[in-house]
């Protein structure tokens, strides 16, 4: 079985196909993020439109790559939630028209699947159940996977994604808009121990994130001891160390309560170096494993939603052809396969 | 007419959002002005859960948008923050979001351009050291109304 999978949920436009025997056939990524820079903002119905524009041409660069027609698919996917309403509507008219024209079932996949699956395109992949990290720009996500569609949530964000306290932290050190990673990099020059940000909520029991306060302590260090190269740099490295053993913290609380063994980061903050050493270094202590995707894979792309979406079409689930988009879709709520 | 309150942490800026929500009441326009981390959503939260939500407040700058329902009584908590153009507004419905009745807060409201209703108050946050100041100001006799009972 091959299955063309497509991801509009925000700023990304991927598409990819996926086969059941040979893998990973075709990968295809456009970005939005330089469009949304020159604008100083996500602008979401430019995103649509730009969905609009860059789609077909993706599918079609992706059957070239894999060197096949469309008549060789036998399935398309397609995010179908959560994200922003627009960009979702874009990618499925797209896809539920094309898998009619086509003759070809279509499942509508869930973004946050999508991401919790991407470290099963990767050689060394994870066995069920494992517990999930979900720690993007507009999630923050703890959850215990016991198999494909069987999700129970064990903690979230309160208020900031991790990722948002990560970019808006970055614009309090006067960084660009989202400047998450260019904090992770600034931080390498940090002087360590200089600044002591609290881990929130890890001093009572439960699993829930909260990552306001931290931007908000970092809006005071900056207040009280300025913004010079160096103060910038030692204040990326203690608001990164905050974030990372605050999730680390969590991680291993959510393990030892799930006696889970295999951890599983994914969404975008899971390519954050420093997080993947110190869950490496944990996981080896536990006796257990870490896994994430490679780093093009923790962002939005096209084959995570093409593998989810096979092992959803193998089941049988298809869709009919009413056009529907779930800008809101709580993970707990999907069907086991 | 204004109303003035100085905030010790956090738990203080949540209790000036509950009191805030008891003295409004339905179909009301809040600005809410600040940098980040000057507490916004932390006075939302306050304010959303004062009507009687039960569990998170979450910042609402990746969708833009959220909304509550409670018994009945729309609320539509906004983050116009990563807008780039006013007019974008227009694509996601602007306008419904604000039917009468409805109880709408508004982060970075600066960035909705004309496309956004004249608020009824005016809160603005500020940093004063590590502790906050709100200020909030009445621009309607409805939002006089809020800050008579505030006083």
């Amino acid at each position: 079985m091959r299955v063309l999978g497509i991801e509009t949920s925000c700023d990304e436009t991927g598409v990819a196909i996926y086969s059941e025997a040979e893998g990973l056939l075709a990968h295809q990524l456009y970005s939005q993020v330089k469009l949304h820079a020159d604008y100083g903002g996500v602008v979401p119905e430019l995103a649509s439109r730009d969905h609009i524009r860059k789609t077909l041409p993706l599918i079609q660069a992706a059957l070239k790559e894999a060197n096949l027609s469309h008549t060789d698919l036998d399935g398309i996917a397609f995010t179908q939630g959560p994200g922003l309403v627009g960009a979702l509507l874009a990618g499925s008219s797209i896809a539920r028209s094309l898998a009619y024209a086509w003759k070809l079932p279509a499942v509508g996949v869930h973004h946050m699947e999508g991401h919790l699956l991407a470290p099963m395109l990767e050689d060394t992949k994870p066995e069920f159940p494992f517990l999930a990290l979900l720690v993007s720009g507009g999630h923050t996500m703890m959850v215990a996977v016991k198999a494909i569609g069987e999700y129970e949530i064990l903690g979230e964000s309160i208020d900031d994604a991790a990722g948002e306290a990560f970019d808006k932290t970055a614009k309090l050190l006067g960084l660009d808009y989202p400047g998450g990673p260019l904090l992770a990099k600034i931080a390498t020059q940090g002087t360590e121990g200089r600044f002591k940000f609290p881990r929130p909520m890890t001093d009572r029991p439960g699993l829930d994130f909260s990552f306001s306060g931290l931007k908000t302590f970092a809006a005071n260090t900056i207040a009280k001891e300025g913004d010079d190269l160096q103060t910038q740099a030692d204040i990326a490295l203690a608001f990164e160390q905050a974030v990372v053993d605050t999730l680390a913290i969590k991680c291993k609380r959510a393990l030892e309560q799930t006696k889970m063994k295999r951890l599983v980061i994914a969404g975008g903050v899971s390519a954050n170096q420093r997080l993947r050493e110190q869950l490496a270094v944990m996981m080896e202590k536990l006796n257990g494993k870490v896994f994430y995707p490679r780093t093009a894979f923790c962002t939005d792309n096209g084959a995570m939603i093409a593998y989810a979406g096979l092992a959803r079409l193998k089941a049988g689930q298809t869709l009919d052809l009413a056009v529907k988009a779930r800008p809101r879709w709580p993970i707990n709520e999907l069907p086991p396969l | 007419m204004k109303f003035e309150k100085y905030l010790e942490n956090e738990t203080a800026t949540v209790a000036l959002g509950k009191q805030l929500s008891s003295a409004c009441q339905s179909g009301i326009v809040i600005f809410l002005y600040g940098d980040l981390g000057a507490g916004k959503t932390t006075l939302s939260r306050g304010f959303i859960q004062g009507l009687g939500h039960v569990g998170a407040v979450k910042s609402p700058t990746y969708t833009l948008v959220e909304p509550y329902d409670i018994q009945g009584l729309q609320i539509y908590h906004f983050d116009l923050y990563r807008l780039a153009d006013p007019d974008e507004l227009e694509f996601m419905g602007i306008r419904d979001y604000f039917e009468p009745g409805n109880l709408c807060l508004l982060e970075w409201p600066d960035k909705g351009g004309d496309l956004i209703p004249q608020p009824d108050l005016m809160v603005t946050m500020n940093y004063q050291g590590e502790k906050r100041v709100a200020d909030i100001e009445a621009k309607t006799a409805r939002g006089l109304e809020v800050i008579k009972k505030l006083n």
